[in-house]
């Protein structure tokens, strides 16, 4: 297929662009295969490049013989374009939302986007599984990688390689993974250096309504605990939806069967009431009214918070098992491949320092969301503008930015990254020029797609010293310690830098930014110069001696 | 003391407020505080309650372990104690009851407080806010303003202060007769004077005007305020209440001013709510915030009804108004509400602070509080329960307006000289009684009371600490950059101020302090610049030539841009008031040593918190039988400050 056929009208003069707290653009507006782009024909303005990935609704509205289109972009970013003339504007209209809904994920950008940069280090041979197993078995000799799902056989939704207790086969591993939700047999997600624990996770058991049992299971993650010590198995839907799952197949580890281990329900939301939530929370924050009463109720009526404070606290409940109780986790809901990887992600940062820092934190996403399996192609394909009929969008990896902020906000300084950092995970896994968030699975990202080859990471781009400088945070001082957020209703705050980010100046808060960041420098600055004339001094005085 | 039935009580618990965690300790009763000392532990905590903070003290039903005792302040503390016995518990009870109603001013702690300065420093401390400085900063008296005696003696309105400033025009007799017209005889007078176009800030109490009745002088008063103005031919009149609250008062006599007996106004109202509705919002807020395990709906639908960002929202709405009416038009404003002393000061002093950077600084703000609020008597003393008295004249006036300034400060991270612990420290005080400045309802009581010569000023004890509560982000220049504020009023900008209302509670505050950590840094820096100093002027003894201080980066707020024509900005300070700046420095030097005074809590070190202290949740099994492992220490506490 070729873009032209999509492009009824591939430029149109004297469009005005409206974006709020920027002046009013007038220009050219071009249609490309990717991009919508407006050029001024003054030097100084700033042009709109603008993916149509990134446009999640449009608009039309007609007065007179102009039109304008309103484009709602996924990162909730709304702005306004008047065109000249009927025709024109239903032209660029259908154009656009033609080119922003294409089937086919080959069709997307980051299969035609050639890098203007060198690749020094390929973020696609960053995070290897072989590496991290390497720092593992340095700690332990409990645990073995194993190549039961090298193509993908047992479990569509995980990497090639896994780690699994050592004393468990490959034969069991297959035995497992037939009682697993979509294969997807216990697998390690963290050790814990400190004591030795480790949260594991998996999909949920199908003990379906006569209550199957399969010894196997019961074996692998038994062979997880300490002699005399029971493990916590972390359920992360309520107690009747995991009753419910019985009827269709699925279900919960029944206490008789596994006596050493006590199940722990807390109740993450489901996709479809998480998108909901999305929409509503971003529909309250565009409402310009000024309405005190309207904007509170319309927020708590959106229940954002009310799951990042869940979210949060079975984390943090997870954290708490294996730092506090010295016992061994294990975490699953119904896939496993969404509010499990919440929680096991969000553990990880409470109890491991290095996922804190940049690259820890790029290979907690690459390990425990990319290779886990969460699908990231179906849950980012709508955002907060969707309408109609969804299927599986969700913002379930933006939720879980979300929480790292807010454990961000309360330790300030303990996070090698800024929040900047954690807005651009959030835009690219839903518009990109990178091949890093396509595609479902590893199977799909390897296999199928063949990213690795004809795609840019975005590690590759981030990870270059001029783009990383603006994610770095000058407050950071290394902090080996597991830390424990507030989750009291009053300790968390709305994201204003993803969902105010349009609706307010940043400028006051920028320069607020940077203040910070040249005390920090000059701080750095003097320490040399101190150290410095010392040294010029002591060396004096030792020659006059 | 004859009210203390018992000075010390053993083996009492302290329950924490949001988990199940609770310490032994004893109980102390001193004159002036309630003091709880942990036992057992290496940290020993301490607690001191001041007396005058207790706004109530409840003794519960008899349980197993004991009588518990709650006690509630009003800087937001609550606390739980279970004190063994029930006759202790009784005796500590009504001790209590009596301590913390005086029954007259000489009992306040203010009378008592002795920081071991001698009379002069004392003096002194009095000398720090001259009003009269301040209006000759704004440039009054001038050709069209000037300072008049009527109220030298009190005698046309008790709750004014002695100096006030009038139009040239308003001549004697009109002054009387405005006066007559006006509630608690409140007549229009300058607050605030916009140089740059000669613009007037008035305040008053609403007009006695009933259903028809009228007075020529105080519509000559009206008319000599417009035509001090050369921009425009007319004033704003704000009524800063409800319309239906100002029509409600017509029937007792009161009212505001009809547009077709004033020339040239423009009457608006403002909607802000009178004070009962404001303590009762106030009240619900803390029910909400103050609950066990609180979920985010009940959070925030409590946080909805108790109205409280709704109001706040209104005053800055109001002074917004009342700020592009002054500086946008050039037009002068009246401003009132009923009595002129709540509503009134809150809008006149937000309005101030967004139009003139000067009361934005610490010394700047203490002049604001000073000017709108004490000498133009906002009734303290009622409003902050001083006294046994009336508790319908109860009303957090106040602290509102302390937090729309922090919701300011959160919009404009540099424009404010002061951090939000200078703003909780004067709520802090301003509560306490330990020093005299907000004692009384009036200046003129305060003077029958005798607080300069008797007690200590507030202002003196703050700007001896003021490096605690600079903001290390502030830039001077900002306020000749951006000399008038403009917030944005949407309501998602307005937030909880869980710093204040949750100030004591240190599990829900972030662990980490960037503001701390910020204000550490800047510390060091000054201290690096004078050592790397004194090491070139020894290298250069040496006979070294060092260039003088050659670092990339220099600090930022040296560089100042050059003074724009601004009349505001360009006024000079009073010959007097950068003196006694001077001596400040003096002071400061002196007293930066002196330990945590009286009445303070001590260091409030945040301690990285524990996950049992945040309730994530239940466990089932061996929760609590194991001793809780050592707490997670950060080295960054957010409310670590000395009282």
């Amino acid at each position: 297929m070729e873009f032209a056929e999509l492009i009824k009208t591939p430029r149109v003069d004297g469009v005005v662009l409206h974006r709020p707290f920027l002046p009013l653009v007038e220009g050219t507006l071009c249609l490309t295969g990717h991009h919508l782009i407006l050029s001024s024909r003054q030097d100084n303005t700033e042009e709109l490049w603008l993916l149509h990935a990134d446009i999640d609704f449009i608009e039309k509205r007609f007065v007179g013989s102009s039109g304008t289109i309103i484009v709602k972009c996924k990162d909730l970013r709304i702005i306004q374009l008047d065109i000249p003339g009927m025709e024109e504007c239903l032209n660029i209209a259908s154009s656009i939302e033609a080119l922003s809904t294409l089937d086919s994920v080959s069709l997307m950008y980051p299969f035609f986007y050639r890098p203007m940069f060198e690749v020094i280090e390929d973020g696609w041979n960053l995070f290897l599984p072989e590496e991290s197993f390497k720092d593992l078995e340095s700690m332990t000799d409990e645990w073995r990688l194993s190549e039961v799902n090298r193509d993908f056989s047992i479990c569509p939704s995980y990497p090639p390689l896994v780690v699994v207790p050592k004393d468990t086969d490959d034969d069991t591993l297959l035995k497992v993974a037939s009682f697993r939700h979509g294969g997807r047999f216990p697998v390690l997600s963290y050790y814990h250096k400190k004591n030795g624990m480790v949260m594991m996770r998996a999909g949920q058991p199908l003990i379906g309504p006569n209550g199957r049992r399969c010894k196997e299971d019961e074996k692998l993650i038994n062979a997880t605990l300490r002699a005399g010590k029971r493990g916590y198995i972390i359920d992360t839907r309520a107690t009747a939806v995991a009753q419910q799952a019985k009827a269709r197949g699925g279900g919960f580890e029944q206490e008789a069967n596994y006596p050493q281990w006590r199940r722990i329900h807390k109740t993450i939301e489901r996709y479809s009431v998480l998108q909901d939530s999305l929409i509503k929370l971003v529909e309250a924050c565009n409402d310009q009214s000024h309405s005190m009463d309207r904007w509170l109720s319309k927020l708590e009526a959106s229940n954002w918070l009310s799951h990042i404070k869940e979210i949060l606290t079975t984390a943090c409940l997870a954290a708490q098992c294996i730092d506090r109780e010295g016992a061994t986790v294990l975490v699953h809901g119904t896939e496993g491949t969404d509010s499990t990887l919440q929680v096991t992600s969000l553990a990880q940062i409470l109890l491991d320092p290095s996922c804190r820092t940049i690259r820890g934190f790029q290979a907690l996403v690459e390990r425990e969301w990319l290779q886990a399996g969460h699908p990231f192609q179906h849950r980012c394909a709508q955002s907060a503008y969707s309408s109609g009929k969804l299927h599986g969008e969700a913002p379930i990896f933006l939720l879980f930015l979300d929480c790292t902020w807010q454990i961000l906000r309360q330790f300030p300084c303990s996070f090698e990254f800024n929040e900047n950092f954690l807005v651009l995970l959030f835009e690219h896994a839903y518009a990109t020029q990178f091949g890093t968030f396509l595609g479902n699975s590893a199977a799909e990202r390897s296999a199928t797609l063949k990213l690795p080859q004809k795609t840019v990471s975005l590690w590759s781009w981030v990870n270059r010293p001029q783009e990383m400088e603006g994610f770095v945070n000058p407050l950071y001082e290394p902090n080996s310690l597991v830390i424990w957020p507030s989750v009291a209703p009053q300790s968390l705050q709305l994201w204003e830098g993803v969902f105010l980010r349009w609706n307010r100046s940043s400028k006051c808060l920028d320069e607020a930014y940077e203040e910070m960041v040249h005390i920090i420098e000059y701080n750095k600055e003097l320490q040399k110069k101190v150290n410095s004339l010392r040294r010029q001094l002591a060396q004096l005085e030792t020659e006059e001696i | 003391m004859e009210h203390i039935r018992t000075s010390k009580v053993e083996q009492v618990r302290l329950l924490d407020r949001f988990s199940n965690k609770s310490t032994t300790g004893t109980l102390h009763l001193t004159a002036t505080h309630l003091i709880f000392v942990e036992s057992n532990s290496t940290s020993a905590q301490e607690i001191w309650i001041l007396h005058h903070h207790i706004a109530s003290v409840e003794k519960l039903s008899l349980t197993t372990s004991g009588c518990p005792l709650v006690i509630q302040c009003r800087n937001f503390r609550m606390v739980h104690f279970v004190v063994p016995r029930e006759r202790d518990c009784h005796d500590v009870y009504s001790s209590l009851l009596r301590l913390l109603r005086p029954e007259s001013y000489d009992e306040l702690y203010a009378f008592s407080y002795n920081p071991k300065q001698n009379d002069r420093q004392r003096e002194e401390g009095w000398q720090l806010i001259d009003l009269a400085a301040e209006f000759e900063r704004m440039g009054v008296p001038c050709d069209q303003w000037q300072l008049t005696d009527v109220n030298r003696d009190y005698k046309v309105c008790e709750t004014y202060p002695r100096d006030l400033y009038v139009p040239i025009t308003a001549s004697k007799p009109i002054i009387m007769g405005s006066s007559k017209f006006r509630s608690k005889g409140r007549f229009p007078v300058l607050t605030y004077f916009y140089q740059e176009k000669k613009a007037a800030v008035c305040r008053s109490s609403q007009p006695l005007s009933g259903f028809s009745a009228r007075c020529l002088e105080d519509e000559h008063m009206l008319q000599a305020v417009s035509k001090a103005n050369p921009n425009t031919r007319y004033i704003y009149v704000i009524d800063t209440r409800p319309k239906l609250n100002a029509l409600a008062n017509r029937a007792a006599g009161k009212g505001y001013e009809n547009e077709d007996n004033y020339s040239n106004i423009r009457f608006q109202f403002v909607g802000i709510e009178n004070i009962h509705v404001m303590r009762s919002s106030l009240q619900k807020l803390q029910e909400v915030v103050g609950t066990r395990a609180l979920s985010v709906t009940d959070y925030l639908v409590g946080l909805e009804n108790s109205g409280w960002l709704r109001h706040v929202k209104a005053i800055v709405d109001a002074a917004i108004f009342l700020t592009r009416a002054v500086t946008v038009e050039g037009a002068s404003v009246l401003v009132h509400c009923s009595d002129g002393w709540d509503r009134t000061a809150q809008v006149c002093s937000l309005g101030s602070l967004l139009m003139d950077p000067y009361y934005r600084t610490i010394k700047g703000f203490m002049v604001l509080i000073e000017k709108d609020w004490i000498s133009f008597g906002h009734k303290f003393a009622d409003r902050c329960d001083q006294l046994d008295g009336d508790p319908k004249e109860v009303s957090p006036i106040f602290t509102q307006f302390l937090e729309c300034v922090w919701q300011l400060t959160e919009q404009f991270p540099q424009a404010f000289q002061f951090s939000e612990w200078f703003l909780i420290q004067i709520h802090e005080h301003v509560h306490s009684c330990q020093f005299g400045n907000f004692l009384g309802n009036s200046q003129r009581q305060r003077e029958e009371l005798q607080v300069k010569e008797k007690t200590h000023s507030l202002w003196a004890h703050l700007l001896s600490g003021q490096q605690n509560y600079l903001n290390p982000l502030y830039c001077p220049s900002y306020g000749y950059t951006n000399p008038v504020l403009e917030p944005s009023t949407l309501p998602c900008h307005f937030k909880f101020w869980r710093n204040m209302y949750h100030q004591f509670d240190r599990p829900m505050h972030p662990r980490q302090s960037i503001l701390k950590q910020a204000l550490t840094l800047k510390e060091n820096n000054r201290e690096l610049e004078s050592i790397a100093q004194n090491l070139q002027a020894k290298l250069q003894k040496l006979g070294v030539s060092t260039s003088p201080l050659e670092v990339r980066l220099s600090p930022r707020e040296c560089a100042l841009p050059p003074r724009p024509k601004s009349l505001i900005l360009g006024a000079p300070f009073s010959r007097k008031e950068v003196h006694q700046e001077d001596e400040d420095e003096l002071v400061e030097g002196e007293e930066a040593r002196e330990d945590i005074p009286v009445g303070s809590d001590g260091d409030r070190t945040v301690e990285g918190g524990s996950a049992t202290e945040n309730g994530y949740g239940e466990l089932p099994l061996s929760c609590g039988s194991k001793p809780e492992p050592a707490m997670v220490s950060l080295e960054f506490g957010v409310a670590r400050m000395t009282c």
